[in-house]
């Protein structure tokens, strides 16, 4: 099973890669590689490094969603439901009006305030004293979400209208237009190293879903293998919606398709979630630049396919993960 | 009185202090038990006198204010948490599994502390765990998700975890709380067994009759003090139980077995 997910993303990158609006719309034939020069500078300079961020997108959220679902025992939670995506966006507010930053301090900026989002979120949820803990890291979340928004709202309103506002309004879109290699190849090394963590720990995380003295009796230190996850977590999100901005529903969605396709074991549930997820994003994004002859935002079609996809699945029959160790 | 029974004891409790953070009372102040090996051990008392704060102290989910907690001779902390976790299982009270993982996922969750963190199970470790729901009589669910269980099955599949981690002290917070009297019954036997073979067990309950029926000593306990401490013989009784509870128990014979009857 974890090998045709595997397959799926392959496939999916091959054929990204030859579909778009050069030279005609959807579809360029393979030979034009061989003979014209603007198609392989298109396809090495343009598509080749939307690709990769897509897939490095859609893995992170993906990969993030099932840690965080797993280590807060909740299926209803996402990376960016926790302040990460709000916070993120900003950071990439403030560096884009307040500081006039480029590229890199927008990114920089907008990976801080979505940790910074998530750490708030983290340590409101202890201090709340009303309800169980999956309700008050709800009510927590919800809180400092909705603190940024503010934040987004008033730095949207005093940002100037010809120049920084349209980078801003860009940015919130979500999408990944605009993207090169300098992009991609800026957010590869922590999102590598992120999901590379995600992948070494995917059998622990199993016993970091369980409750703190039944992990802590099987030889791990719960808090801080949580937390070690975490920060791997939100480092690659941060990353990932620093150039993308906020593309919502994939972690929230591919973690249960994941689990529904391949079992709770995330063991197996993680790498299907990352393969999954790269997959999803790169088909998403293949769309948006490709279908209309301007793009469509890629949050847009992530939650359109997303919701149907998670409709038909969770309506399917269950069918048990063939154990596939 | 702390000491039980002659010979090393494999928990020692000594000079125990412990207060719950942000409150008033003290739960143990000077707290000492000793609890000896390869024997079945009962923490008996009301809600509330601390039982499961006990098992957590041993477990080291908490920690004394004051006081050292020794396991097999060692204080606690000069263990790693890789070998306490070889040393020391726990069954708790309810334990929360929101995934649906099958049976056997859930069971090979046992053979962390034989693992690296990072490390993955080997056939050797699902051997042992399809070896531990075979013990159990339960090797039918394997391939099942948990969460399609009874809460009794759900209970057996928990102590076959606990079973297939192998631990030397094997600590049980009412472990047959929600059981009918078949699981119940199984529950128990199991325990026996792991006994028999070498484990110390301690668990808590609120049900002095389940006392009654396995454990060969008792620590019998009441708003954080321990009122008596012995052989099950010796502690079971009208008399220690009516202090226990605060109502008059009177402790009868039937078929053999002491039943206390409120």
């Amino acid at each position: 099973m974890l090998w045709g997910l595997g397959v799926l993303l392959l496939l999916s990158i091959a054929l990204s890669l030859f579909i778009g609006r050069y030279p005609s719309p959807y579809w360029m034939p393979p030979q034009l590689l061989v003979e014209d020069t603007l198609a392989q500078r298109l396809v090495v300079n343009l598509r080749m490094p939307r690709i990769l961020v897509a897939m490095l997108l859609g893995m992170s959220l993906a990969g993030a969603g099932t840690v965080m679902q797993m280590i807060f025992h909740n299926p209803l939670v996402e990376p960016g439901f926790l302040g990460v995506s709000q916070g993120a966006s900003f950071g990439a507010a403030l560096g884009i009006v307040a500081l006039n930053a480029s590229g890199l301090g927008i990114q920089a900026a907008a990976g801080c305030f979505g940790c910074l989002g998530l750490i708030l979120s983290y340590s409101l949820a202890t201090r709340i004293r009303y309800g169980g803990w999956t309700l008050r890291l709800v009510l927590a979340g919800i809180a400092v979400s909705a603190l940024f928004s503010a934040g987004v709202g008033m730095l949207k309103y005093f940002a100037d209208p010809l120049t920084q506002l349209p980078e801003l309004v860009f940015w919130m879109l979500g999408a990944l237009w605009g993207v090169t290699w300098r992009e991609a190849l800026t957010i590869l090394p922590v999102t590598l190293l992120a999901l590379a963590g995600l992948v070494l720990a995917r059998w622990r995380l199993n016993i970091l879903a369980l409750d703190d003295a039944t992990a802590l009796s099987l030889g791990s230190a719960p808090a801080r293998e949580r937390l070690a996850l975490l920060v791997a977590s939100v480092a690659a999100t941060a990353a990932v919606v620093s150039v993308a901005g906020v593309v919502s529903w994939v972690g929230l969605i591919v973690p249960h398709l994941a689990r529904r396709l391949l079992g709770a074991d995330a063991q197996v549930a993680l790498p299907g979630a990352l393969l999954l997820g790269g997959t999803f994003a790169i088909v998403c994004d293949t769309i948006a630049r490709s279908a209309l002859p301007g793009e469509i935002p890629l949050g847009i079609l992530t939650s359109l396919i997303g919701a149907f996809a998670f409709g038909v699945l969770m309506m399917a029959q269950p069918r048990l993960a063939a154990q596939a160790r | 009185m702390t000491r039980i029974a002659e010979g090393s004891p494999m928990i020692a409790l000594s000079a125990i202090r412990f207060t719950y953070d942000g409150r008033a009372r003290t739960l143990f102040e000077g707290l000492s038990l000793e609890i000896p090996a390869g024997s079945i051990t009962a923490i008996l008392g009301p809600n509330g006198a601390g039982k499961s704060t006990l098992l957590h102290l041993i477990l080291g989910m908490l920690k004394p204010r004051s006081g050292i907690v020794r396991l097999d001779g060692r204080p606690r902390h000069t263990y790693s948490r890789r070998a306490l976790g070889r040393l020391v299982g726990m069954v708790a009270q309810t334990e929360s599994i929101p995934f649906s993982f099958t049976v056997t996922d859930y069971v090979l969750l046992g053979r962390a502390p034989y693992l690296s963190p990072l490390g993955v199970p080997g056939l050797e470790d699902v051997r042992v765990a399809e070896e531990a729901l075979a013990r159990l009589g339960i090797e039918a669910m394997a391939r099942r998700a948990i969460d399609t269980l009874s809460g009794g099955e759900q209970q057996l599949v928990v102590l076959a975890r606990a079973l297939a981690q192998q631990p030397r002290i094997l600590l049980l917070d009412e472990p047959t709380a929600h059981l009918d009297l078949g699981n119940k019954g199984r529950v128990l036997r199991l325990v026996q067994e792991m006994v028999a073979d070498g484990i110390t067990a301690v668990f808590t309950t609120h049900e002095p009759d389940l006392v009654a029926a396995i454990a060969d000593y008792v620590v019998l306990m009441r708003g954080g003090q321990t009122l008596a401490v012995g052989k099950m013989a010796d502690v079971f009784t009208s008399q220690n139980l009516s202090q226990t509870y605060g109502v008059p128990v009177t402790v009868a014979q039937v078929a053999g077995r002491r039943i206390a009857i409120a």
